[in-house]
């Protein structure tokens, strides 16, 4: 499987990872290494067989909306690297989103 | 009682039980212990002699007023560091966590304190459980106790390096595709991995969801089974807990084997890549299960050559989605930056070390559009066809026993080149993961080639831990080799 270095771009923005030049230029080629032992996969026709997403089948699993003690507010914001008024604080959201 | 280090924690309990031995002293023999050894192994990220002490004397209290927890009350344990305990730190050997101490503490935590077990500390591990070597900690690697040039295994590997050493009689770790048994087998160690589902995930910090499942590493098979029966069964808190009571595993676990049907798996035995030495040592298991009384049966597992195809691509995709939430807001580390996308990209770049990475890219790729149905889609498919192929097996055999590792322990650096390599240290756990079966590794002996623990695994069908467990009790009953000057490593 060829991993080019434009597909490596677009997946590290995907990813949020803002990898350096040379993580980029290693990452081309170990990813499409690893794609190529995968690709052993993929010559399997099983379009009959049902995926599986978990090993043991338990379904519906449900509780009753009823409150229960959870974190307080102080808890919940007590790992944050930076807080405001009670609220994580981050950066402006609504600028510069393009690339 | 100058070993006391070295007795396990069955034993242990006898001796708090008659007088002999206090909690206070026993914690204090194994911080003494760990003041010896770890500055060698580096197992633990943090200790907790502070806290250890406090509990044992609580401890010792409610022995002396005869209101012990369990009978387990006073025995020490130290948790992998991807175990939530509240108030003391939690990395899950990640920088992106460096510092966070959580506000609560995780079922398995909550646990193991109910039934009045000291908290020693938290270990060290592969970063976010991700590697087989330790190597990919971001606090650098533990080390092997029988050998300090070679690797513990991982991810679990301060666990395993700290109970191989005598420095706790029992240590919880994560087995997402051999992250208990792989370590286990390469510190001489017993390690369970037990169905999914059977011991609860809640605070556990997640890697891959429908892979990840706690296990024990301990010295002694018995040990395993005690320790999986505290810290095991339903829990409300984990939608995908097992909804039953955990089984007794200790009152039938000497009943022995006369009688059982075992497989043994023709592709695994064929598969190029195993050490002489674990083929010869693991050779001699089967045939001591033989003459215990089991029969041994010829089993095919046609579907094995893509299990680690289909790990790679699961174990990834639902990695680069759990790992999402380190977004540089709510926890851990931040890198500033002009706006939230790129103060999340830069914290993620700087926090995560190359394999999570490696594993991120190779998920977020194989979840992206026009790859799903090709990558993530068709591995659920053949996670299928290893649960069909284990069905049909379990059908005819009680338990199928293959070798845990291809290989001992291995030099530091001797595969971090080569990523795909690493993984496929993995060929004989991962199908269990994939399958959500129950396995455990016991050791069989040291390798005629370098002298290094070589573990036998026996799987067992899904929810069936017992007699996985009575197998390996009277395999490690026979060999002598635990709890044996021979077992122990000299350090």
């Amino acid at each position: 499987m060829d991993i080019d270095r434009a597909t490596v771009d677009h997946v590290a923005r995907l990813a949020r990872l803002d990898l350096s030049d040379e993580e980029r230029e290693r990452m081309t080629a170990e990813l499409g290494k690893i794609l190529e032992h995968a690709a052993k996969i993929q010559a399997l026709d099983l379009d009959e067989v049902e995926p599986t997403s978990h090993a043991i089948p338990i379904r519906n699993v449900m509780r009753r909306d009823e409150t229960r003690p959870s974190l307080t507010q102080e808890q919940a914001l007590s790992g944050a690297p930076e807080v405001e008024d009670g609220r994580f604080k981050v950066p402006s959201i609504l600028e510069d989103e393009s690339p | 009682m100058s070993e006391l280090h070295w007795t396990s924690a069955t034993e242990l309990a006898r001796l708090l039980d008659r007088k002999e031995v206090s909690a206070v002293e026993l914690a204090e023999a194994l911080i003494q212990r760990a003041d010896e050894v770890d500055g060698k192994l580096h197992a633990y990220l943090h200790r907790t002699d502070e806290r250890l002490l406090e509990d044992a004397r609580a401890s010792d209290e409610r022995r002396a007023s005869g209101e012990t927890r369990s009978r387990f009350d006073g025995i020490p344990t130290a948790h992998k560091d991807l175990f939530v305990t509240k108030g003391v730190p939690t990395t899950s050997g990640s920088r992106i966590l460096d510092g966070w101490i959580p506000t609560y503490d995780g079922t398995l935590v909550e646990r193991c304190t109910a039934a009045g077990l000291p908290l020693q500390g938290k270990l060290n591990m592969d970063e976010f459980a991700m590697g087989s070597s330790t190597e990919n900690s971001g606090y650098g690697p533990s080390r092997n106790p029988w050998n300090t040039n070679t690797v513990p295994g991982g991810s679990s590997g301060g666990s395993a390096a700290l109970v191989a050493a005598g420095g706790t009689p029992w240590s919880w770790g994560t087995d997402t595709g051999g992250s208990v048994r792989q370590p286990a087998s390469l510190c001489g160690l017993v390690g369970v991995k037990p169905t999914y589902g059977r011991v609860s995930r809640y605070g556990v910090i997640a890697f891959a969801s429908s892979l990840d499942q706690p296990g024990p590493l301990t010295r002694t098979v018995t040990d395993a089974a005690a320790f999986l029966q505290i810290a095991g069964g339903h829990d409300p808190m984990d939608s995908t807990s097992i909804p039953e009571p955990i089984p007794d595993y200790l009152g039938a676990i000497e009943s022995g084997i006369e009688g059982m049907r075992i497989g043994i798996v023709r592709e695994f035995e064929e598969a190029e890549g195993t050490d002489p030495g674990v083929k010869s040592r693991v050779g001699e298991a089967y045939q001591r299960l033989e003459k215990l009384g089991a029969e041994l049966v010829e089993v095919s597992l046609p579907s094995f050559e893509f299990g680690i195809s289909a790990y790679y691509l699961v174990a990834p995709a639902e990695c680069s989605s759990n790992l999402a939430r380190y977004d540089a807001v709510r926890y851990g580390l931040r890198v500033e930056g002009p706006d939230v996308v790129s103060m999340t990209s830069r914290t993620r770049a700087e926090g995560f070390g190359d394999e999570v990475k490696r594993r991120i890219m190779l998920g977020t790729y194989a979840l992206s559009a026009g790859y799903y149905d090709a990558y993530y889609g068709k591995a659920q498919r053949v996670r299928t066809l290893t649960i069909r192929d284990l069905e049909r097996v379990f059908a005819d055999v009680d338990l199928i026993a293959t070798p845990t590792s291809p290989s001992t322990a291995f030099e530091f650096g001797a595969k971090t080149a080569d990523p795909l390599s690493m993984y496929l240290n993995d060929v004989f756990t991962v199908p269990v993961n994939l399958a959500g079966n129950a396995a455990i590794s016991v050791p069989c002996g040291t390798s005629p080639d370098d002298g290094l623990p070589v573990g036998l695994q026996l799987i067992a069908k899904a929810l069936d831990e017992a007699t996985m467990f009575r197998a390996a009790y009277a395999f490690e009953q026979d060999l002598g080799w635990a709890g044996s000057d021979e077992g122990r490593p000299s350090i």
